[in-house]
């Protein structure tokens, strides 16, 4: 990329933090600020913003989940593009707010929360979609293999663009993850609840991983790096485990 | 929707009464070394076939919304249909019978043996009798059930329960089917040879002897349907081996047992059906043997061709809004052959004949969510979604797996998990209560420094097996107001 494509120049995007990042992999919300401005965005962040209520749902609780689905559209139904960076979260926001409004029977947010979601997007689809670009100008000259989610894979059909975005970093060695499309296990309260099988099927990812002698785990969603990451470093593997956002924030001048 | 009361769930079964939940069947399943290999090649195996010959199929996803919509028609009008079906049978010469529950069909299939006064009937591969536990208890009645299918008959001979709905000895190799063959055949009729090896064919040939007595000597058949014509008034199955082939056209009496969602409005949707089924199942582009009969005819066949038309539970489910769409499924097993859960636990830890991901959503709704196995189950997926994207007929089985434990959460009432995620909402709803919430993190954060955390008090589940990660010290809602101040809303 030259240093002039500053493709997403006039678009201002929402950052939707999710609860998680913000919390725990502030990071990860600052690599992608880094690289949304980097190619000309206007980001904000509305900080009234809080969770989209996937745990809640998922685990059986949706209709607390409720008040979160509210806010979540008072807070970014005014902006032309929302951004996530997790495949997880955004999966939440347009498959399941849907289905918590209706059952709610709350017709007026119904329809706002119909207006609102399709224009929340993970962070490649950003990229890739809207911003027309696979060459973020990224440097990262590593080993990295890259496990696709399954909400970013199955839900959101993100197919391969993370891919492509990792393919057009320079200095990069990437290789593929044998069994990629394979769950890691993670599954929110799943990793708790039938935390043996979470294990066992994490440690077939982290096997696969391991296998492939990458030193850096690429994925879109911290939540699944969380639960790999932390099964490889309970083996001492020798395996770090990184964001995507970092990854394509990531130059010669400020390296991930 | 003909349907207007649901009708009663099942009973529970003697043969899966007191299963323990799901996390903990699982564990020990886990464990079983030889079962994990065999389950993980053989998933593996029938995953990549399927996926093969899915490619091929240009217009699979117009064909899987064929497949839902011949299945949603049939039970919109589920009563119309079935008396469609019964007079269709009728007039075809067949005696259809109807079955409220277990105890009901399998009462009607013993009257019928013992009106034929046989003391033994060969048996089609059929989920419907493993459910009902007709086995069971026609060796209650004194008379023996002999299990056909190759896969079965391993099950059956090994004192063993079905771990798959299409290869129930799924769980077990070839040299654990030699021994079995080996141990068990001379008790119930020709021995296997004493110098069988685990060849397959060598063992398809001890099979093959040891059923071929079996069934030039019945009288009477047992099967299922995979699918019933309610305008033809035919039944069909659908196999690999041939012998549900002998078994439906050696004996004199013919005795079917059918769960009524497996009804079809009209003989043109077979054509869907019959191209989803055999490549989702067994990943072939079709199945080498496809029987179909509609009712008695004169020198072909049986003459004595009995239908038992089975609820148990299912009109339940079908007056379900949302539950309704598991009565779709075909039985192809797609879902459990990708599903990753299933992969590792294998079958028995589902604690029923319908393992994996549609056992999970079809055992809690058809027998209710009061046993602590069934509770579990909704439970027993990480919602991957990959089964969805297997199954021929669309099942939506996540957000079905999402919608039963909010049943089971209702269900439960008050726990400490509704209590911490009651809290967790209220704390989530506003951005004042999270930020403080978060201080806590960012406090642990700084304590920590840059250590790592492998314990921490209560998230045993947790770190028993994987480290924490630890906490910043300062959230990224800090940060965004220290850096670019209170500027954005």
């Amino acid at each position: 990329m030259s240093a002039l494509a500053r493709p997403g120049t006039d678009l201002r995007v929402a950052l939707f933090a999710t609860c998680f990042n913000d919390t725990m992999w502030p990071d990860t919300l600052k690599a992608t600020v880094r690289l949304l401005e980097r190619l000309g965005c206007t980001v904000e962040f509305p900080q009234a913003q809080t969770c989209c209520g996937q745990m809640l749902t998922n685990t059986g609780y949706g209709a607390k989940a409720l008040p979160l689905v509210r806010r979540f559209v008072d807070v970014f139904e005014g902006y032309d593009a929302v951004v996530a960076p997790s495949g997880s979260c955004v999966g939440s926001v347009r498959h399941q707010h849907r289905g918590i409004v209706e059952l709610a029977g709350d017709d007026r947010l119904a329809s706002r929360v119909e207006h609102t979601v399709p224009k929340v997007l993970e962070l490649s689809e950003l990229l890739v979609d809207v911003l027309g670009v696979t060459d973020v100008g990224a440097w990262f000259p590593h080993r990295v293999t890259y496990h696709p989610t399954c909400h970013s894979l199955r839900m959101l059909r993100v197919g391969d663009r993370p891919l492509q975005l990792l393919r057009a970093v320079r200095g990069i060695d990437l290789v593929e993850l044998p069994g990629a499309t394979e769950c890691c296990g993670f599954g929110g309260t799943f990793a708790m609840k039938n935390a043996d099988v979470s294990v066992a099927m994490g440690s077939d990812k982290a096997r696969a991983v391991v296998g492939t002698g990458a030193e850096v785990l690429v994925a879109g969603d911290n939540s699944c790096l969380a639960h790999i990451g932390g099964i490889l470093g309970r083996q001492r593997a020798g395996v770090r485990h990184l964001h995507l956002a970092e990854v394509l924030a990531s130059t010669e001048e400020d390296p991930a | 929707m003909t349907t207007t009361t649901p009708g009663p769930v099942q009973q529970t079964s003697l043969v899966f009464v007191g299963m323990p939940k799901f996390p903990t069947a699982a564990r020990e399943a886990l464990a079983n070394t030889q079962q994990r290999r065999n389950l993980r090649h053989a998933t593996h195996t029938i995953r990549d076939k399927r996926a093969r010959v899915v490619a091929e199929v240009p217009e699979w996803e117009a064909l899987r919304v064929a497949g839902a919509e011949a299945k949603d028609e049939a039970l919109a009008h589920l009563g119309d249909y079935l008396e469609q079906l019964e007079a269709s049978l009728t007039a075809n010469g067949a005696t259809v019978h109807w079955a409220r529950d277990a105890a009901e069909a399998n009462a009607i299939v013993l009257g019928i043996v013992r009106d034929q006064q046989v003391d033994e009937v060969v048996k089609v591969k059929s989920m419907a009798t493993q459910e009902i536990e007709l086995n069971e208890a026609l060796e209650a009645a004194g008379v023996n059930a002999w299990e056909t299918d190759l896969a079965e008959l391993i099950v059956q001979l090994g004192h063993d329960r079905p771990s798959h709905i299409l290869v129930p000895a799924i769980h077990r190799n070839r040299s654990e089917v030699r021994d079995i063959f080996r141990r068990e055949m001379a008790a119930v009729g020709r021995p296997a040879p004493e110098d069988l090896t685990d060849e397959p064919a060598r063992l398809a040939e001890a099979a093959r002897l040891h059923l071929r007595e079996k069934f030039l000597r019945a009288k009477v058949a047992v099967s299922g349907a995979n699918f019933a014509v309610a305008e033809t008034g035919t039944l069909v199955v659908v196999e690999s081996e041939g012998n549900g082939r002998m078994c439906l056209t050696l004996p004199e009496t013919l005795v079917t047992v059918v769960g009524i969602e497996k009804v079809l409005p009209r003989w043109d949707d077979l054509a869907p059906m019959l191209q989803l089924l055999p490549r989702s199942s067994t990943g072939e582009r079709m199945n080498p043997y496809t029987t179909m009969w509609s009712g008695a005819h004169d020198g072909d066949g049986p003459q004595d061709v009995h239908v038992v038309l089975l609820d148990n539970g299912r009109s339940h489910v079908l007056a379900d809004r949302v539950g309704r769409q598991a009565l779709r499924c075909i039985r192809c097993s797609a879902c459990l052959n990708v599903c990753p859960v299933y992969e590792r636990t294998g079958g028995h830890a589902y604690g029923s004949v319908y393992p994996g991901p549609i056992g999970a959503v079809l055992n809690p709704q058809l027998r209710g969510t009061t046993s602590e196995v069934d509770k579990s189950l909704p439970y027993a997926s990480s919602l991957c979604g990959a089964c969805f994207d297997a199954c021929p007929v669309r099942i939506d089985i996540p957000e079905l797996l999402v919608e039963l434990r909010g049943r089971v959460v209702e269900q439960e009432g008050r726990t400490a998990e509704s209590a911490a995620m009651a809290a967790a909402a209220w704390v989530l709803s506003d951005p004042k209560r999270l930020a403080a919430a978060q201080r806590a993190a960012t406090t642990a954060g700084r304590v920590i420094g840059g250590r790592t955390v492998r314990a921490v008090p209560g998230l045993g589940a947790w770190t028993d097996a994987r480290d924490v990660p630890t906490p910043p010290t300062e959230t990224f809602r800090q940060w965004w107001a220290r850096e670019r101040g209170q500027g954005s809303r």
